[in-house]
């Protein structure tokens, strides 16, 4: 055959390959969408937001699993993202290449495949009862920011891998230092990147389960964690951290295994509400993505 | 853009703001089995509480459970048997004294398909051959425990390994806790059951009656003989009476709390069990199971009140056939 004609044809069917390989995803997830729209649409509603888990497939809402997502989400958050991204730096920018930084960077790769219930493992030895913070908030998310710390670490290391070294070398050579160096260019630059990778980490996190059962998270909550902000003096309360609490993957976990049909339309409206949280997070990492980009001006 | 990012910060605020006041706490864990009941009870006494007492309850299962339990993390401990030898050790080591207290009856089904139309009953004989481990690759076909069943594969459904469920039925039908052939498809969560054996004709499996119950219409259950004639002559389904009077045997088997006696000396503790057993008899009917008879719960809150210390197992693990009333009257 033709050479030309040959090229031609492998040209054309890759990109039917490739065309192919993104429907799958696309079809997979849709259906999925569907699927749980369908079954949960009829239970989503102010009442279902606002409501304590119940006997009553009917009465029953997801307050308590859903605040409680958003408090282990916020403090993960607080946790993972500045030891994260300080461990990464450390690794790309300081550390010599010798056998020690080997060794970390082979055991953070593994520690990213290892299965998410051996965290929980961890955080009940650890957190639970080591350190005595009882099965509280606190405890959750600590266990879930040492879950996703390899996933950020790795991520944010290929953010900063991916600046040229001439930014460096032209930023060392008016004068900075290697922190300036490092704080005013070489961060901003690769904060889209490892703004787009922790946000990743923590919609991983807030779909966990199985590490929270095992440090011992609850299902039937009918209280929310105290609020950290009180009208008295201080007006800063950390009791809240020190609560029980419960997250909406063990509320629908709960619900799916019930006999009742009522409780698999809530665990369907459930799964919903988890999409629209993961989906109001992925919007404010792109939103802060873009206005990263934005302030970049070399 | 502006405003999803706007609504969100106002979700986040509004998830730290809106909080009840500090309350007791009353902490229960233990097996997803009687998780529906102290669910229910829970969720009534913080109604007439009006919020003062806080009552969480997990799910870790009776063995994951009763570890929390005797560790002395946790007030109360549901169990869908008694206490093991392991745990009664656990709890000795840490000083942990427990009360048992019965709170329900739940039946295990014998489900197959509706479209099966030669089943008519099982013995329990016939059920022992089908399930021990010595059947494993040997008893596969529906013929081979009654010649004249179809000359066809069976294919059998279990509930998961780790449940007090497949304890239960082990012990009842193979004569050991924990024994059985390896060869079926388990799973901790009884609804792939249900899809599993409704979708094929020549399914055979076993699960909680609750289950039974709200789907009816996909499946049908099979009678058990224990071809013991003083529990009741013949094949016997779960049903209300039969598990009351104790004649569905050896399928039907009690739930429990256990409740530290440590814990037992707060005030908070001692309202929600007393709450718990004159409400139990209406809130387990509710949920699917079968309640004790009443002068049984009268029993049993005495058994509470006097404090007794222990299981009226010995500690042994599941037992098969037993009568709540006749044991608490022996006291």
């Amino acid at each position: 055959m033709d050479i030309k004609l040959k090229n031609k044809l492998y040209d054309k069917s890759f990109y039917v390959v490739g065309l192919f390989a993104t429907l799958i995803g696309l079809v997979v997830l849709l259906t999925l969408l569907i699927n749980v729209a369908i079954d949960g649409f009829s239970r989503l509603g102010w009442q279902f937001i606002t409501n304590y888990p119940s006997r009553k497939p009917a009465e029953a809402g997801v307050l308590s699993a859903w605040v409680g997502t958003v408090w282990v989400a916020v403090l993960t958050l607080l946790a993972a993202f500045p030891i994260g991204v300080a461990a990464a730096t450390y690794l790309e920018e300081y550390s010599k290449r010798n056998w020690l930084r080997e060794l970390i960077e082979i055991n953070i790769t593994n520690l990213s495949a290892v299965p998410s219930i051996i965290y929980g493992l961890l955080g009940l030895e650890l957190f639970v009862r080591g350190m005595n913070m009882d099965r509280s908030v606190i405890s959750g998310a600590l266990t879930l920011a040492i879950l996703i710390l390899p996933l950020i670490i790795i991520s944010t290391r290929e953010a900063i891998r991916a600046i040229q070294p001439t930014i460096r070398e032209a930023s060392l050579a008016l004068g900075a230092t290697k922190w300036q160096t490092i704080r005013n260019q070489v961060l901003p630059a690769a904060m889209p990147s490892i703004l787009t990778g922790t946000i990743l980490a923590i919609s991983r996190a807030i779909g966990e389960a199985s590490p929270l059962i095992t440090i011992g998270a609850l299902t039937y909550v009918a209280f929310l964690p105290t609020s950290p902000i009180s009208s008295d003096f201080p007006y800063i309360s950390v009791k809240g951290l020190f609560d029980p609490f419960t997250v909406l993957p063990i509320q629908i976990f709960n619900w799916v295994s019930r006999p009742q049909k009522g409780f698999l339309i809530n665990a369907a409206a459930g799964i919903m509400v988890l999409l629209i949280i993961v989906f109001f997070m992925n919007g404010i990492a792109t939103y802060l993505r873009y206005r990263y980009e934005k302030r970049i001006k070399w | 853009m502006k405003r999803i990012v706007a609504s969100l910060l106002i979700m986040i605020a509004l998830s730290f703001t809106i909080t009840s006041h500090a309350a007791q706490l009353i902490k229960i864990d233990g097996s997803s089995t009687v998780y529906p009941i102290t669910e229910a009870v829970a969720e009534e006494f913080q109604k007439i509480e009006n919020g003062n007492t806080r009552t969480t309850v997990g799910i870790s299962g009776t063995g994951g459970g009763f570890k929390k339990f005797c560790a002395g993390e946790t007030d109360v401990s549901d169990a869908s048997r008694p206490i093991k030898p392991t745990e009664v050790e656990l709890c000795k080591k840490n000083g942990v004294e427990y009360i048992e207290l019965p709170v329900a009856y739940d039946g295990l089904a014998v489900i197959i398909n509706p479209k099966n139309n030669w089943v008519d009953y099982m013995t329990v004989k016939e059920l022992k051959k089908l399930w021990e481990p010595e059947a494993q690759g040997k008893i596969t076909k529906w013929n081979q425990i009654r010649y004249n069943w179809p000359n066809k594969e069976i294919h059998l459904f279990g509930a998961g390994v780790d449940s007090g469920t497949y304890d239960y039925f082990t012990e009842a039908v193979v004569g050991k806790e924990h024994s059985s052939r390896g060869d079926f498809t388990s799973s901790e969560d009884d609804n792939v059951l249900v899809q599993g054996i409704s979708n094929d004709n020549f399914a055979l499996g076993f699960f909680g009656m609750a289950y039974y119950e709200h789907n009816k219409d996909k499946l049908k259950i099979v009678p058990v003989d224990d071809e013991n004639d003083a529990n009741g002559k013949g094949p016997i389904i779960p049903e209300y009476e039969n598990v009351v009077k104790g004649t569905y045997q050896p399928l039907s088997r009690p739930l429990f709390i256990y409740v530290s006696k440590k814990s037992a000396d707060k005030q908070e503790v001692k309202r929600f069990i007393d709450f718990y057993m004159k409400s139990a008899a209406e809130l387990s009917k509710e949920v699917g199971y079968i309640s004790l008879p009443n002068t049984a719960y009268e029993l049993v809150l005495k058994r509470f009140e006097k404090r007794v210390i222990g299981s009226v197992f010995g500690g042994h693990g599941s037992q098969v056939g037993v009568k709540i009333e006749e044991l608490l009257k022996k006291e």
